[in-house]
């Protein structure tokens, strides 16, 4: 199923977790490839294994059996250092809830990444800049996450994600805690960047936010249960359409 | 990631809150600042007795006359005469760790100006004697060996009896004395001394050239020494050596037989000194094992507050991972910032131990005395307890699972 060429290549993932005497299976049995530049949206029910899915895919996390090859190197072995490197350098993450640093400036919040890569103060500070202004945020440099709204600290997350240059870039539902105004303008910024030409794998249980992607993964019970490529559309506002969405 | 940006992160985070930051450091400020507070003291007081042991004269022994039994009575050291003339050069020219000895002579005299009169003691001595003591001249000149041999009458007052013979900050040099009504002329005032350890003035003196004295006040000279000899040894280690050394010389030219007891006794104010001097020193370093105590309690409020932190931040802690930080990046931003905190204590620490020290100096006139040493190694103390209590800690942080750290509610 996998090919070689494939910038994220899962062959036959489990994952199982020992939670006192009882084993759960979230994962069993996970093949799955993402070529560059593509937008994929999983989808999946409370429990599906969806999240646990994009922890491997995320280098968060390694896989109980089966191989993860991320652009063509295999990493479901290597140690936590060279995971670290690995988040640092070819992914970006963006949470449901944001996850900036309270009491921290929005230009600090994007520099973190390139903090850990060893860059110097005016090379971070200049690239968060870039990054900021790319979505929407140049004048906001030095607001705190206090001070912006949910769309904004989302857009400063998206920021933060991209500043590195990374491969892939994984939300986890990012809208989750965005109204369905916010929700739109956050998602044209993922557009933006599938057309940039970063992969984008995103986590939802919206179905309104995964009629962007270019393909629907939908997982259940720990395995694949629909892959479909589709015609992405680009979504338009709806009044008291897709609220904000609930936990996971 | 290099230790700078390690350090601006950390002090960011400090920063970040900084009543807590401070509450915290307040244990190792309060330790070091007791530290450096009763160090300075403690050293000031040594220095002090030190200060007066050496006004008595630097590496001094007292060698005293023996005593005399007659009838049964047993009359104590000094009630009879035994040191010799010859003695004394012995004692100078044949013990190598000898370097002054001087005699000294003693009688109590009315002394009078025109005006006024005055009780004292008048010794009769040599110029070694002052170098012995190491006592200075502070108007006119010195005692010299011609002034000795010779037999002139001049005389060598102390600051107390210049005050009451001629009055404060009167210059005496060149008028008349007369000691029991014989004359003699004020060559020199010496530099006020003070009191000895014993509370005794020693400015309330008058010293006059040995040769005078004999003459003049004890009336005739005489085969033995109608007083006690002071020896200066080379150094303050060799006074034990000189002791023992000139104890085997009187011992050999008296002709002391083994089992017999000595007919003279000498006194080693070193040792005294250093006895008091322990004394001291045990009184520090009690207190500073208190404040090391509270140096301790210090580091553990560090640790506790560490730990407080590190749960508290298990989200950030779960971001900066999930951003590519290494479990090391972790474990030294946290040791950093406890490094900061007791490193930022001691530095305060030590400002307000000096600050302290000096109130307490001058509102009690306490003597202080500050030891670069001691100011390093209390903020070297200080960075070893923030490493210590920190390390724990960080290591927490550094172990956490990123996921589980991102999920931490």
């Amino acid at each position: 199923m996998s090919s070689p060429s494939a910038l994220l290549a899962l062959e036959d993932v489990t994952k199982v977790y020992h939670m006192g005497d009882v084993d759960v299976h979230a994962l069993r049995g996970v093949s799955l490839a993402v070529e560059e530049g593509e937008f994929v949206a999983i989808m999946g029910a409370s429990g599906s294994g969806k999240s646990t899915l994009m922890n491997i895919i995320g280098c968060l996390d390694r896989p109980t059996t089966g191989r993860y090859l991320l652009a063509g190197e295999e990493v479901s072995k290597l140690d936590r250092n060279a995971l670290a490197e690995k988040r640092n350098r070819t992914l970006g993450f963006v949470f449901q809830n944001f996850n900036l640093l309270s009491r921290t400036s929005a230009v600090e919040n994007v520099e973190l990444p390139l903090l850990y890569a060893g860059l110097h103060t005016r090379e971070r500070h200049e690239r968060s800049r870039e990054a900021l202004t790319r979505v929407g945020l140049g004048d906001r440099m030095y607001h705190h996450p206090n001070q912006m709204s949910g769309g904004q600290q989302q857009r400063v997350a998206i920021a933060r994600a991209l500043v590195a240059n990374p491969k892939v870039i994984l939300a986890d539902e990012p809208t989750g805690n965005l109204d369905s105004f916010t929700s739109i303008e956050v998602m044209a910024i993922f557009q933006e960047l599938r057309d940039a030409g970063i992969t984008v794998v995103l986590v939802t249980h919206e179905p309104d936010i995964a009629t962007d992607a270019a393909r629907v993964v939908t997982m259940r019970d720990g395995k694949v249960q629909s892959d479909r490529r589709q015609e992405p559309q680009r979504a338009v506002p709806t009044p008291g359409g897709a609220a904000a969405g609930g936990e996971e | 990631m290099n230790p700078l940006q390690t350090l601006r992160v950390a002090i960011r985070a400090l920063l970040r809150n900084k009543m807590r930051s401070f509450l915290t450091t307040l244990g190792i400020i309060i330790g070091v600042s007791a530290v450096i507070a009763m160090v300075a003291i403690g050293e000031g007081a040594k220095a002090q007795v030190e200060a007066s042991f050496a006004s008595m004269g630097s590496n001094l022994l007292i060698v005293l006359p023996g005593s005399t039994t007659s009838g049964g009575q047993r009359g104590g050291f000094g009630s009879m005469p035994t040191l010799t003339w010859d003695d004394l050069r012995a004692m100078r020219t044949e013990v190598p760790s000898v370097k002054y000895a001087a005699p000294q002579l003693s009688a109590a005299a009315q002394l009078m100006s025109e005006d006024q009169n005055w009780s004292t003691r008048v010794f009769g001595t040599t110029p070694e004697f002052f170098m012995i003591r190491n006592w200075p001249i502070a108007e006119g000149s010195a005692m010299s060996d011609s002034d000795v041999e010779s037999g002139t009458k001049v005389v060598f007052l102390g600051q107390t009896v210049v005050d009451k013979l001629f009055g404060a900050n009167a210059n005496p040099v060149g008028q008349l004395i007369r000691i029991r009504n014989i004359p003699f002329e004020v060559k020199g005032v010496l530099a006020k001394k003070g009191q000895s350890p014993m509370g005794q003035d020693y400015d309330d003196a008058a010293y006059i050239p040995l040769k005078a004295f004999q003459t003049k006040i004890q009336g005739g000279l005489q085969q033995f020494i109608q007083g006690v000899v002071l020896i200066g040894a080379t150094t303050e280690s060799a006074t034990q050596l000189a002791e023992q050394q000139v104890t085997n010389l009187l011992r050999d030219r008296h002709h002391i037989g083994v089992g017999q007891d000595d007919d003279f006794s000498i006194r080693n104010l070193t040792e005294l000194a250093s006895a008091q001097e322990q004394g001291t020193k045990t009184l520090t370093t009690l207190l500073a094992s208190i404040a090391a105590v509270s140096l301790l309690v210090g580091g553990i409020g560090i640790m506790n507050i560490m730990l407080v932190s590190v749960t508290e931040r298990t989200r950030e802690i779960g971001v900066r991972m999930a951003v590519g930080a290494k479990p090391r990046n972790i474990l030294a931003q946290f040791l950093v910032e406890a490094l900061t905190l007791a490193l930022a204590g001691g530095v305060i620490g030590v400002a307000l131990g000096l600050l302290g020290a000096q109130r307490l100096a001058t509102q009690f006139h306490w003597p202080m005395l500050i030891r670069p040493d001691i100011i390093f190694v209390s903020v070297a103390f200080s960075a070893m307890v923030g490493v210590v209590f920190g390390l724990y800690p960080a290591r927490k942080a550094s172990r956490l699972d990123p996921i589980d750290a991102l999920r931490f509610e």
